[in-house]
């Protein structure tokens, strides 16, 4: 039995001392002095040094002035983050997407893009696609008494377009460009 | 589909294929004790190792001796991941003050990364500290998948060799694949997640007033290290509760194809492996050829099914197009539909969507990968075991077709080893018909499912199937944290790993004792196409008789019903 015994508790604890705390610390090492703001949460903070959040983090955002988020099935918590998991058979599923719908409605720009009605995997989805934002534009230029052209012009810079995905627009930091411009009136 | 979808296709193919023939050889020398460049470093390390446990490298041992070694370190990681998960109340690096798991979470939780499942009943950010996260379920995300490496070059070595009563050191087997195979692609993986975003700290969770003035609390910790190896190590258990979706976890398309490719580049890479173990590349060539086939097949049917509208949203007022529900913007369809296909395929488990509002027959995808035993690429070892298990099947019905005795490689297959060939056939079966059944009757057990009709039912098999293939993802709305389902799944996921560990281990030792025969004309050759072609149809009837009626309870009539 020892013959067994002490190999495998030894090894157990050689590979826990090498695997589970020398390695993550050399990697946090390296990633604290290579890549200091994202090792740290890609954090957002504004002129006194306040942290606001994270880029890659969603927030809820409401009223007409302000872009609004991908919708969030856990309503934005982050401990615990989650989705809707409802089935697409789920009637719940229906009632809940043509709900959103005849809210967000507006007859001169024609079907509410699907990713302002549903809930993403991780209900922090920081994104959302250019036709979702373009949906919401002239509302917020409206709330901010902003040119369209001003407003396309901010979308822009907060739109990724990497070679192997989908264009995306932070809606975070669109949102905080927004307001360096034109502050909402509280 | 847009010229990024056919880009993001490719992009993956490119990188786990490409460098496959050159890791697997890499990995036949790091097995075999040979000099690599990583000799210098690590050499040293490894001697220290073996040192310290008082391990002579030098000695082999037999099948017996192997086996009781693997269960004896199982059993130690079990009882330490077990201990630290109930005590994490009572030990440092906790910041959040997160009190020990019920004693059945945690159990569960000890069972799913010692096997290599990595099923999470918990949420990583609301109930597990970072020195659970580190000393707990990072080393088993090292030590599962080294474990299932072992197995698998024990496995090569019986085939391999002639009248030897030997298959190699477990301790030493383990050991290498843990500093050589994991560690090195971990600090490269780990490194580049950090850089596109994920965070690496040992800081506090930070406190944040959003834009419009509400408190928010950023869950932090040192993610990118861990993450890198539950995806190399086909893991997939997530540092926080919604795994990869989450986008602290995959922050980027870059970071979503490389942890994507990550999943199967290392089982990719064992096909070759085995190929210089047998001294015949042209195995190798045939076996991927079959599993690529299987993932194609699979993939195609996945992705012609996602980018469906749902029939249940026609509304002039909603836009029709692929769902979206469950799936990050960053992603879109098809690299969501790529992750669920690769994860299913190899023994992964982490998700970037949420495979329980994938349409029917994209959730059936994920069920039949994980049902005909997670061989399509497979977990670290664990994969190849099982395709060769299917490889002797598959060349036994050929021996009864062409009425000659079936051999594999100049090695006779005998009573002894179709009778442990049948025994792994009744892994499959027994987790997900036997222990879903059960959970399917129960009153109790059933008050899991959340969602209605014969999603509900879907929802318990992909649990039970997820568990027994040691897969680890899941129809996340399913309430697994409950006494019954973490015993239940608990049981599945031992019966998962041990009941292919054991027979395989066995089989490894009968085929070693064997004289090798000299490949006559009349022998049936096991490379080209016609043989890929056997194995293909060999898993896909195994898998597909068994559980055939159970998918058309599930997915098939949900996918009918809802009006496709």
């Amino acid at each position: 039995m020892t013959t067994y015994l002490r190999p495998a508790t030894s090894l157990i604890l050689l590979m826990t001392l090498i695997t589970g705390a020398v390695y993550p610390l050399v990697v946090t090492g390296v990633a604290q002095v290579a890549f200091p703001e994202q090792a740290n949460g890609s954090l957002l903070r504004d002129d006194q040094g306040q942290v606001r959040g994270s880029l890659l983090i969603a927030q809820a955002f409401k009223g007409d002035a302000w872009f609004h988020s991908r919708p969030s099935a856990a309503d934005f918590a982050t401990v615990a983050s989650g989705a809707s998991n409802l089935a697409p058979s789920n009637p719940a599923l229906a009632q809940r997407i043509n709900d959103s719908a005849a809210q967000q409605y507006l007859e001169a720009q024609g079907a509410v893009p699907l990713d302002l009605l549903t809930t993403s995997g991780s209900g922090l989805d920081p994104h959302l696609s250019p036709a979702a934002i373009a949906y919401q534009l002239p509302r917020v230029a409206a709330a901010r008494q902003l040119a369209t052209e001003a407003l396309q012009a901010l979308v822009e810079q907060s739109t990724l377009q990497p070679l192997i995905g989908p264009p995306v627009v932070n809606v975070l930091a669109l949102n905080a460009a927004l307001e360096r411009l034109a502050p909402a009136s509280k | 589909m847009h010229s990024y979808d056919y880009a993001v296709l490719l992009a993956f193919f490119a990188l786990v294929l490409i460098p496959a023939p050159w890791l697997g050889r890499f990995y036949y020398k790091v097995m075999e004790g040979q000099r690599t460049w990583l000799s210098p470093v690590l050499g040293p390390v490894e001697r220290g190792c073996y040192r310290l446990s008082g391990v002579n490298a030098e000695t082999e041992q037999n099948w017996k001796q192997y086996t009781l070694a693997l269960l004896a370190f199982n059993l130690a990681g079990f009882v330490l991941v077990f201990a630290v998960l109930l005590l994490q109340g009572y030990l440092p690096l906790n910041p959040t003050h997160l009190p020990g798991q019920e004693w059945s979470l945690a159990l569960n939780t000890a069972v799913s990364f010692v096997t290599n499942t990595n099923w999470q009943a918990y949420s990583g950010e609301a109930s597990v500290s970072y020195l659970s996260q580190m000393i707990g379920l990072t080393v088993q995300n090292f030590v599962s998948a080294a474990t299932g490496l072992a197995v698998l070059v024990a496995l090569c070595r019986g085939i391999a060799r002639r009248s030897a009563s030997t298959l190699g050191n477990f301790w030493v087997d383990m050991t290498r694949a843990t500093l050589y195979g994991l560690l090195p692609l971990c600090v490269l993986l780990a490194l580049f997640l950090v850089w596109q975003g994920v965070p690496q700290t040992f800081g506090d969770y930070v406190h944040a007033v959003t834009l419009q003035g509400v408190d928010q609390t950023l869950p932090l910790g040192p993610a990118a290290s861990q993450i890198a190896i539950k995806q190399l190590g086909t893991n997939g258990g997530g540092f926080f509760g919604v795994n990869s979706a989450h986008p602290f976890e995959n922050p980027t398309a870059w970071s979503n194809l490389f942890e994507m490719a990550s999943i199967i580049l290392i089982p990719a890479a064992l096909v070759f492996t085995f190929g210089h173990y047998v001294k015949d590349l042209r195995q190798s060539r045939s076996i991927i050829a079959c599993m690529l086939a299987l993932f194609l097949i699979g993939g195609g049917a996945a992705l012609w099914s996602e980018y469906q509208a749902n029939p249940g949203l026609n509304n002039p007022q909603v836009e029709q197009t692929a769902p979206l529900e469950g799936k990050e913007s960053r992603f879109g369809t098809t690299a969501s539909v790529l992750w669920t296909v690769t994860t299913t395929a190899a023994s992964n488990g982490s998700v970037n969507n949420m495979h329980d509002s994938l349409n029917p027959i994209t959730g059936m995808v994920a069920l039949v990968n994980m049902m005909v035993g997670e061989v399509i690429f497979g977990g670290v070892g664990a994969g190849l075991y099982g395709m060769l298990l299917n490889v002797l099947i598959a060349v036994f019905l050929a021996g009864l077709m062409i009425g000659r005795t079936p051999e594999y490689l100049g090695k006779k297959l005998q009573a002894r080893e179709v009778q442990l060939l049948v025994a792994t056939l009744l892994v499959m079966p027994v987790g997900v018909l036997v222990l879903g059944a059960l959970a399917a009757s129960l009153p109790g057990p059933v008050a899991s499912v959340t969602n209605p009709g014969a999603h509900g039912f879907s929802q318990v098999l992909y649990a039970y199937t997820s568990a027994s293939a040691n897969n680890g993802s899941a129809f996340a709305g399913f309430g697994a944290n409950t006494t019954f389902h973490n015993l239940m799944l608990g049981l599945g996921m031992l019966i998962g790993r041990f009941g292919y560990i054991l027979p395989v281990l066995a089989l490894a030792g009968s085929l070693a004792m064997k004289k090798s025969a000299p490949l006559g004309e009349n022998s049936f050759p096991t490379h080209g196409p016609l043989f890929a072609t056997l194995l293909v149809v060999t898993i896909l009837l195994i898998g597909g008789l068994t559980f055939l009626p159970a998918l058309a309870l599930g997915p098939i009539t949900e996918h009918l019903s809802l009006g496709f």
